[in-house]
């Protein structure tokens, strides 16, 4: 695509250099040279809306909180529920009693294998994954199988990374309790139809969890129309914190599950004897929660909201279209991902250069790109390769950036192949 | 930008990626398996994926065969090629102490004149090796080159598998 093309794909209210102030860290150098960050889908940076947040709630407004009967806490306490209130509009949640703050994806992955799992799954149940889940979709999964004997069964990959629609419909059947699928691919970008997908389990009479990691910063997500049960993401990929998480789940699939942690927070009564849960979401909150974390994903996504969904999509569009179609002018350069309509995420080998020392060598020009099995080990198994090289575009990334990492792949080649 | 800089950066990726490491990560010596083994361990770099498998045929205290398997980048592939052919012939006491001397090199603890000092008997393997130390310059590569020498002790010591990650 042209430079006019991508302005024309571009909705006029969005403008990406003013976005790139947003984000202090975008304005340093590495290795001398101009930082190039190429690996959002991994972690995303943050805008300054979200780092002021943090620092303003505890140079301002801290205090633990749902404790104290002072001023502090009250303030502690109505900033984190206003976060949680947030994305609870942000995914069109029916209420915020559906929406459980976690550590991360990975935790609320583990609470719903843990607690789910353990009320709901028994020798012989079949769970549904497809062999490009993240190892955080799949590794739960493996302990939940040890601990209870249940089935796991893999929906497999087409070569350009989609999932086909009948290969679903072929694995889950009768004995299937739960599908868990990625929304978005982080190694290949492919977008899975969780519409669906989700329908398919029903008919079943399974449950569905989506991974929507890459999800919730590449899709628009409404967990009503995605006709999921459970949904989970991180802050740090959508321009949040590291540390907070969310989970979703339906309110009477959460109130049906057991608590996955015991402590402060998640109790009603504790006697010596016998205790009773909080209500919803509390019963899976407990301890001490992520407080401030939860506020700076409040702040990330007051500032994703504040830009047009559609321009923001149609940036990320343009992008990936340019990287597709430039990365392949690299001598010996394979793209590993090319499924209609996927994300702005791009893996790829290069003949005799191993994606490590790709990324070494790009690092030394100042493009930052991941390299590796991509926490997706049986999907490199499926692919045949040991590992990919992958860059990642985010709300700030630049076209320009593509030429500057074509020109530092080129040098690569040279020098490593 | 700083020309300094840049020239310091081409520096340090030419050091890593001399000619001899390329040579080796392309064409390694010794990739297979080794018959009659008496001794096969695994090398793994959960960070990475990189995987190798190190076998060994040691009668005496001697190592009469040494050779690898395995999928990695240039480093650590040239790494267990560069071994593979320093050691065959010689004591398992020779092997460890060079295995020491690799790693004082790799992390910068040992220049090359020490390393020498500590296996006397292995000079030219230690100016050939000598080219992995690149990767002081480099700190998330450190583990690509001493991967296969920890899988290599694991092996002479029976115990299977090696990591990356202790």
């Amino acid at each position: 695509m042209t430079t006019a093309a991508i302005r024309k794909a571009t909705l006029p209210n969005f403008d990406v250099n003013r976005i790139r102030d947003d984000f202090p860290i975008l304005s340093r150098k590495v290795h001398g040279k101009p930082l190039v960050y190429l690996d959002s889908a991994a972690s995303a940076q943050k805008p300054r809306q979200v780092i002021e947040a943090i620092t303003r709630a505890y140079s301002e407004d801290y205090a633990n909180v749902h404790r104290g009967a002072y001023y502090l806490s009250e303030k502690s306490t109505s900033d984190y529920e206003a976060a949680r209130e947030k994305v609870r509009a942000f995914i069109n949640a029916a209420s915020t009693a559906e929406i459980v703050f976690t550590k991360g994806a990975t935790e609320a992955i583990n609470l719903v294998a843990s607690s789910f799992g353990r009320a709901f799954i028994k020798a012989g149940d079949e769970i549904v994954l497809t062999t490009l889940e993240h190892h955080s979709n799949l590794v739960p999964w493996d302990l939940l199988r040890s601990a209870t004997g249940c089935v796991l069964r893999h929906v497999p990959i087409q070569t350009d990374g989609s999932v086909r629609l009948e290969d679903f419909a072929a694995v889950i059947g009768p004995k299937t309790k739960l599908v868990a699928v990625a929304h978005i691919s982080n190694v290949l970008g492919t977008i899975l139809p969780i519409r669906q997908v989700a329908d398919l389990a029903h008919a079943a009479g399974a449950k569905m969890l989506v991974d929507g990691c890459q999800g919730i910063v590449h899709a628009a997500v409404d967990v009503q129309a995605l006709g999921c049960d459970f949904y989970v993401f991180s802050g740090h990929k959508l321009y949040g914190p590291t540390g907070i998480g969310v989970l979703w789940g339906r309110e009477n699939l959460l109130d049906a599950m057991p608590p996955y942690q015991g402590g402060g927070d998640m109790i009603e009564t504790v006697g010596l004897d016998a205790c009773t849960w909080a209500g919803l979401p509390a019963k899976f909150e407990a301890g001490t929660p992520p407080i401030v974390e939860a506020i700076g994903l409040g702040a990330a996504i007051d500032y994703v909201a504040s830009h047009d969904p559609d321009a923001v999509r149609a940036h990320e569009h343009a992008l990936i279209t340019y990287a597709m179609e430039r990365l392949p002018e690299v001598p010996g350069l394979r793209l590993i991902g090319t499924a209609p309509g996927k994300a702005s995420v791009q893996s790829f080998v290069i003949d005799g250069a191993h994606p490590h020392d790709i990324a070494t060598v790009l690092d030394r020009s100042g493009v930052c790109v991941r390299a590796g099995h991509h926490c997706a080990q049986p999907l490199m198994e499926a692919l045949g390769v040991s590992a990919t090289a992958r860059a990642s575009f985010g709300i700030y990334s630049l076209q320009s950036e593509i030429d500057v990492l074509v020109a530092a792949l080129k040098k690569a080649r040279e020098m490593l192949a | 930008m700083n020309a300094l800089a840049q020239e310091k950066d081409n520096d340090d990726l030419r050091s890593l990626y001399q000619e001899i490491i390329l040579d080796h990560g392309k064409s390694p010596r010794n990739m297979r398996v080794v018959e009659h083994a008496t001794c096969t361990a695994k090398g793994n770099n959960p960070m990475c994926g990189d995987k190798v498998t190190v076998s060994a045929r040691v009668k005496n205290g001697v190592i009469e065969d040494l050779a690898f398997e395995g999928k990695g980048c240039a480093i650590s592939i040239a790494s267990a090629s560069m071994m593979s052919q320093a050691l065959k012939g010689r004591t398992t006491d020779a092997a460890r102490r060079l295995m020491a001397a690799v790693q004082g090199l790799c992390t910068g603890k040992a220049d090359v004149a020490q390393a020498k000092a500590a296996v006397p008997e292995l000079t030219e393997a230690v100016d050939e090796l000598a080219a992995l130390s690149g990767v002081r310059q480099f700190p998330t590569r450190v583990k690509c080159a001493t991967l296969p020498w920890q899988a290599l002790v694991s092996c002479l010591d029976g115990a299977g598998t090696a990591t990356t990650e202790k």
